[in-house]
């Protein structure tokens, strides 16, 4: 699956047939294998031959997988598949866990991000993260939260206001807490905190953003708004979101990976996948036979 | 039923044979064999048990009311002769001079200093011992190092008290000058040790406690294991290190034998730690030891410094109570 040639450049997106967030998944996804298919888009990342290990527990067993540039992809699989593992990989997150390793390559823009110089303290500030459970800091204010990147990087923005602002409003909270922003983040709701977590992670304007099962704790509307937002932000960057929801998967994602027992079982574009599934494993999972 | 050891509605096929058994539903199903299990009297050993271990609960309370009532008695009976306005008026204490006076504040300001001598030496290095221990020690050495830690606390205070007279006073002495043979500071910084184990242990908890969801977000945004600790992780922690820190001073204010042995007994509205001076709990070892005799006023008035002690140490550990029961609840997540 990574044996497609990479466009030379990043590929804007078509003009005018452009998906809004309004048409039907259906001609989002015509439009954009139309598109794709022109010119395929950039590999932002990718994986190679990628394995991982909780202590003796091979959770990755050599996964290889491309995550277009500014395409939503979509992992999906049964409990304990792999999929937070594997997008936990991408940011040198797994490597936090005692015990845990990883071998294998993982690209951002062609370089590898377990080269023994590479810091990654700089690969999560490209990469951000937003996690299952909304983990806003409750020791800081709604403004503190969304620019907690920086100052935890200790760096200094040159308009922090209106930085928070920027956002607060790409995540779609800045005007249900615009008069709130010295509160504490923990008094917010769950989709408001979920939302703030993400702002959090836009403020340092990274370049690809993982979501790892981020609507698991919500209620169905904050989820909707969650899923709205991504649809928003896949203009801007390229998304790997993590869910155990198929429905979300097909309403989200551009492309859609498959996992089981740490493989990767198929990877295509979401329509293809949920309709024309080429693996009877994949079959099988997405019309409720397993998992 | 053959077998008689065998449970009653075991099987659906037995009902009716334990329904005979019993003797009240010769056709019943199931159900009609449970009343009998069910009305089976309450073993009388649980009650017994029951009533022991109340008692047992009860003895602590009783004594905790006992001691308010007879230091609220006794200094009742101590400001009917001494004005509430002397007690703390007045800033000289000698109630056992022919000039008496009744000022508490030369033995408040005894305590106080003290404890906070003993606070900056147990803060940052009980602080700091917490924080190696929960966030970078491995798992190995913690194991070991926290109950090695621990055994400080362990220690007879008295060993504490000639440890500050013989040992520490001397040794500061070369350091420090004009520094007396009995003072503040020996006896300060040796309390410090002494509460250290509180400090690190309550606080190492309190920083332990705190949600891998937090560390991961603040990894995940890009800091360092540093900032992480101390910009995210240790402020978390803020309520159980709060409270840690003030049932530190809590037990420093209630330390006796350390002062006593090592501070001198001479009651001194000071805060040059480099004097003798006198804590409330030492003047209450004075008192207690010394030949004066009951029911007089000078006698009464360790119920009156006794019953300062108690309000403040009650006060605080009230406050930590607080503080720790704000942190368990999970104001953190």
């Amino acid at each position: 699956m990574d044996t497609v040639l990479a466009a030379p450049t990043p590929t804007p997106r078509p003009s005018g047939g452009l998906p809004s967030p309004t048409t039907t998944a259906g001609e989002r996804a015509a439009a954009l294998a139309a598109a794709d298919a022109v010119a395929r888009p950039t590999e932002k990342m990718s994986a190679h031959d990628l394995h991982a290990w909780f202590g003796k527990a091979e959770a990755l067993k050599g996964i290889t997988l491309p995550l277009l540039e500014r395409r939503v992809t979509a992992i999906i699989g049964p409990s304990g598949c792999g999929k937070s593992t594997f997008v936990r990989c991408l940011n040198r997150m797994h490597e936090v866990v005692p015990g845990a390793r990883v071998a294998g390559r993982v690209l951002l823009d062609g370089q590898d991000v377990y080269a023994s110089q590479v810091n990654p303290v700089r690969v999560r500030r490209r990469v951000g993260m937003v996690f299952q459970k909304p983990n806003p800091f409750p020791t800081m204010s709604i403004r503190e939260n969304t620019l907690a990147g920086l100052r935890l990087g200790g760096e200094k923005a040159p308009d922090p206001a209106g930085l928070a602002e920027k956002a607060l409003r790409q995540a779609a909270l800045w005007d249900e807490v615009k008069d709130i922003l010295g509160r504490s983040g923990s008094g917010l709701s769950g989709g408001q905190q979920q939302r703030l977590c993400i702002a959090r992670a836009l403020a340092l304007e990274p370049e690809v953003l993982l979501m790892d099962e981020p609507c698991s704790a919500l209620d169905p509307i904050a989820t909707a708004r969650i899923e709205e937002l991504i649809h928003g932000l896949r203009e801007r960057y390229t998304i790997v979101i993590v869910t155990h929801n198929m429905q979300q998967a097909a309403r989200v994602a551009d492309y859609t990976a498959f996992f089981h027992l740490g493989e990767l079982v198929e990877y295509d574009r979401t329509d293809v996948l949920f309709t024309r599934p080429s693996r009877q494993r994949t079959e099988d999972y997405i019309t409720g036979r397993f998992g | 039923m053959t077998s008689p050891e065998r449970h009653p509605d075991a099987t659906g096929a037995d009902a009716p044979a334990s329904g005979e058994r019993s003797g009240r539903t010769p056709s019943g199903p199931p159900p009609a064999a449970v009343p009998s299990d069910l009305l089976r009297p309450r073993a009388r050993s649980e009650q017994v048990v029951r009533l022991v271990l109340f008692v047992c609960a009860l003895v602590s309370i009783v004594t905790t009311v006992g001691i308010v009532v007879v230091l609220v008695r006794e200094s009742a009976g101590f400001f009917a002769e001494v004005s509430l306005a002397e007690f703390f008026g007045d800033s000289q204490w000698t109630p056992l001079f022919d000039q008496k006076h009744f000022g508490i504040w030369p033995l408040l300001a005894g305590t106080l200093l003290t404890t906070l001598i003993a606070v900056l030496v147990a803060l940052p290095f009980g602080l700091l011992a917490a924080i190696y221990l929960a966030e970078f020690a491995p798992e190995r050495l913690r194991r070991v190092l926290k109950p090695a830690l621990e055994v400080l606390a362990g220690i007879p205070t008295v060993v504490y008290g000639y440890f500050a007279l013989t040992y520490v006073t001397p040794a500061l002495q070369l350091v420090v000058p004009g520094l007396a043979g009995f003072n503040a500071l020996g006896p300060g910084i040796v309390m410090g040790i002494m509460i250290l184990p509180i400090i690190a242990s309550l606080s190492e908890d309190a920083i332990y406690a705190v949600p891998a969801s937090l560390r991961e977000a603040s990894y995940a945004l890009g800091a360092g294991r540093l900032r992480t600790v101390f910009r995210v992780v240790v402020p978390s922690a803020f309520s159980g290190i709060g409270a840690s820190v003030i049932l530190g001073v809590s037990r420093a204010i209630g330390e006796t034998m350390i002062v006593a042995i090592a501070a001198g007994q001479q009651p001194r509205l000071t805060f040059d730690p480099r004097v003798p001076i006198e804590t409330m709990t030492a003047y209450i070892v004075q008192i207690s030891l010394g030949d004066t005799p009951t029911g007089t006023v000078e006698y009464r008035t360790i119920f009156a410094v006794g019953l300062c002690l108690f309000l403040m140490t009650l006060v605080l550990n009230i406050a930590a109570y607080r503080l720790r029961k704000r942190m368990l609840k999970g104001g953190l997540t």
